[in-house]
């Protein structure tokens, strides 16, 4: 049986670790769920994965571009969606005392 | 005369002939929208003044000359809204155009409305949408699948001749099948991904819906290519995939997994897609059963990937930069945890902790490196497969659309909805989603077509046969 518990994930931990605020309904119930989802993801410790290489081969390779400057989003552009911004710089709370 | 029927070939025609300005196409998609889409709410935005504006402008001698072109709400188009159906983004105004979206303009297309999707495209009904639901057009008590709901009920409901949406493990393809349209997954890397809105960055890409096989090669033409500003995107010249249709099936080796026809499947969709299976036998393909072994893990692997690198690529929603942020913060992090807590909505809020949980210290290695394991098995499967077939047919969906509210309290009830369309997806393959048959109740039912890495020509010619000997796509629903 897989274990469908749900004191499987501790969601309070994982949600302050992902700055993500919950309530306590919000905790409750994604407890139970998240417990029911890693239950069923149980099933791929049944797979044998000694032979496998964590990359396989990727298509992917290796591309470098030339170091020189281009045309790029103008500041006011960059700035325009920011939800508060000051002499071209994005605003937050303060962060040191 | 009601043009919203047409394919863009024929609406081409008609351009060339001087039958039809590009603004009367704009005019008579704008009152199919007034007069359907209070029912089936597929658009989030339109700027209609906009596109009467770029159909005026036109240049109808070019591949899209004064064609509109509906997009999922998850990639940007300069100055319009690019929300991802969450609240988070609210407000957020595009400051460039996706790569795509360039060659579509360079390609002559009018941008016509934003769809709606589910939440940054996390899930498989379009019920995730912060902005409500899209309904199917066949039955308006069901869900039109997802993520790209909104694009397949435009193009389904005939209040878009074609829309872009994205796959990351199925939302092409499944609710092209829900709702009777073609929905194309190119191949992971032959369409640009800048500009659009990352979820998943290993499975993500982006592709077409449109009414027939032969649009949706002609649209793939023209959004395919290496793009210097995608680095996952692979330089490899683009065929003329429309040249690729029309030489039919006959000596082509087509291969069906015997995982795909599994316990739980409804037996009227089991019945289309053998129908379907024999028709390509009757046309001189030749069947081959084959085995697809890992097929059973597809789900668990997903569910860990994607929610890893969404957990990763969510993180940039903080408040800072763009987007909603929470009122009167009384620090940064407090800033942080009520912005994403008032911005995202509960399945995205799901998916960044099981994520931020299978990356977390002590977990990683037996979920996340255990996961990218098997999904190298999931591909060697396939490479296997096509070492024997040149082509895969299966169900793009267990079951034919179900009703809305059925599924959303249970998460992985929903998750298993893409049991057949995930797998292309972790294997960095082209799948096509075409229109086979209906249920009894008339339901659409949806026939998978997946090919290999760079296989689109020959998915698309097999995809093509069956259209063109089958009546299944000239159905419209009754809206």
């Amino acid at each position: 049986m897989p274990d469908t518990s749900s004191d499987r994930i501790d969601v309070t931990y994982v949600a302050d670790l992902a700055r993500l605020r919950l309530s306590p309904e919000e905790t409750a119930v994604f407890q139970k769920q998240l417990g029911d989802v890693l239950g069923y993801v149980d099933q791929l410790a049944q797979v044998d994965v000694s032979h496998v290489s964590l990359l396989g081969d990727a298509d992917l390779k290796n591309r470098l571009r030339a170091d020189e400057v281009r045309p790029s989003l103008p500041v006011a552009e960059a700035l325009a969606n920011a939800p508060r911004q000051d002499n071209n710089l994005f605003v937050v709370p303060k962060i040191i005392d | 005369m009601d043009i919203t029927s047409l394919t863009i070939l024929e609406l081409r025609q008609k351009l060339a002939a001087g039958a039809l300005r590009p603004r009367e196409i704009v005019d008579q998609l704008a009152d199919r929208v007034t007069a359907v889409d209070s029912k089936l709410k597929a658009y989030l935005h339109l700027d209609l003044d906009k596109s009467r504006a770029e159909a005026d402008a036109a240049n109808i001698t070019l591949p899209l000359g004064g064609i509109p072109i509906a997009v999922k709400d998850v990639i940007n188009v300069k100055g319009a809204p690019c929300t991802c159906a969450s609240k988070i983004l609210q407000g957020y105004t595009a400051p460039y155009d996706a790569t795509v979206i360039r060659k579509l303009r360079e390609a002559g297309a009018v941008l016509f409305g934003r769809t709606n999707m589910d939440e940054f495209a996390m899930g498989s009904s379009t019920e995730n949408s912060s902005w409500g639901v899209t309904r199917n057009p066949w039955d308006l008590d069901r869900i039109p699948g997802g993520s790209s709901g909104g694009s397949a009920a435009a193009v389904a409901g005939h209040e878009a001749f074609a829309a872009l949406g994205t796959d990351t493990g199925g939302s092409i393809r499944q609710p092209a099948a829900l709702c009777s349209c073609v929905g194309l997954k190119p191949t992971y890397g032959r369409v640009s991904r800048y500009g659009l809105v990352a979820f998943a960055s290993s499975l993500d890409q982006i592709g077409v819906f449109t009414k027939t096989v032969e649009e949706a090669a002609l649209l793939l033409e023209i959004i395919a290519g290496y793009d210097p500003l995608d680095n996952t995107s692979i330089d490899r010249p683009v065929p003329k995939y429309t040249a690729a249709l029309g030489r039919g099936v006959r000596g082509l080796r087509l291969g069906v997994p015997k995982e795909y026809f599994v316990d739980g499947m409804d037996p009227e969709v089991e019945k289309a897609i053998r129908t379907a299976i024999d028709e390509y036998k009757k046309q001189g393909a030749e069947i081959v059963e084959i085995s697809l072994p890992h097929t059973q893990y597809a789900v668990a692997v997903y569910y860990i990937i994607a929610t890893a690198e969404c957990s990763a690529n969510l993180a940039r929603f903080d408040g800072v930069r763009y987007g909603k942020r929470a009122q009167n913060p009384k620090d940064i992090l407090d800033m942080y945890g009520r912005t994403r807590a008032e911005g995202f909505g509960a399945e995205v809020k799901r998916r960044i902790i099981l994520g931020t949980y299978v990356l977390s210290s002590g977990y990683y290695d037996a979920y996340y490196n255990r996961a990218q394991k098997v999904r190298q098995l999931i591909g060697e499967d396939f490479r296997l497969a096509f070492e024997k077939c040149d082509a895969l047919l299966t169900p793009t969906s267990p079951t034919p659309a179900f009703k809305i509210g059925e599924r959303t309290a249970d998460p992985l009830q929903m998750y298993l909805a893409d049991i057949f369309t995930i797998a292309v997806n972790l294997a960095g393959i082209c799948g096509v989603s075409i229109p086979c048959g209906f249920t009894s109740n008339k339901l659409p039912i949806g026939l998978q077509i997946i090919g290999p890495k760079w296989g689109e020509e020959t998915m698309l010619r097999v995809a093509h046969a069956f259209e063109q000997a089958t009546p299944w796509h000239k159905e419209k629903p009754p809206l």
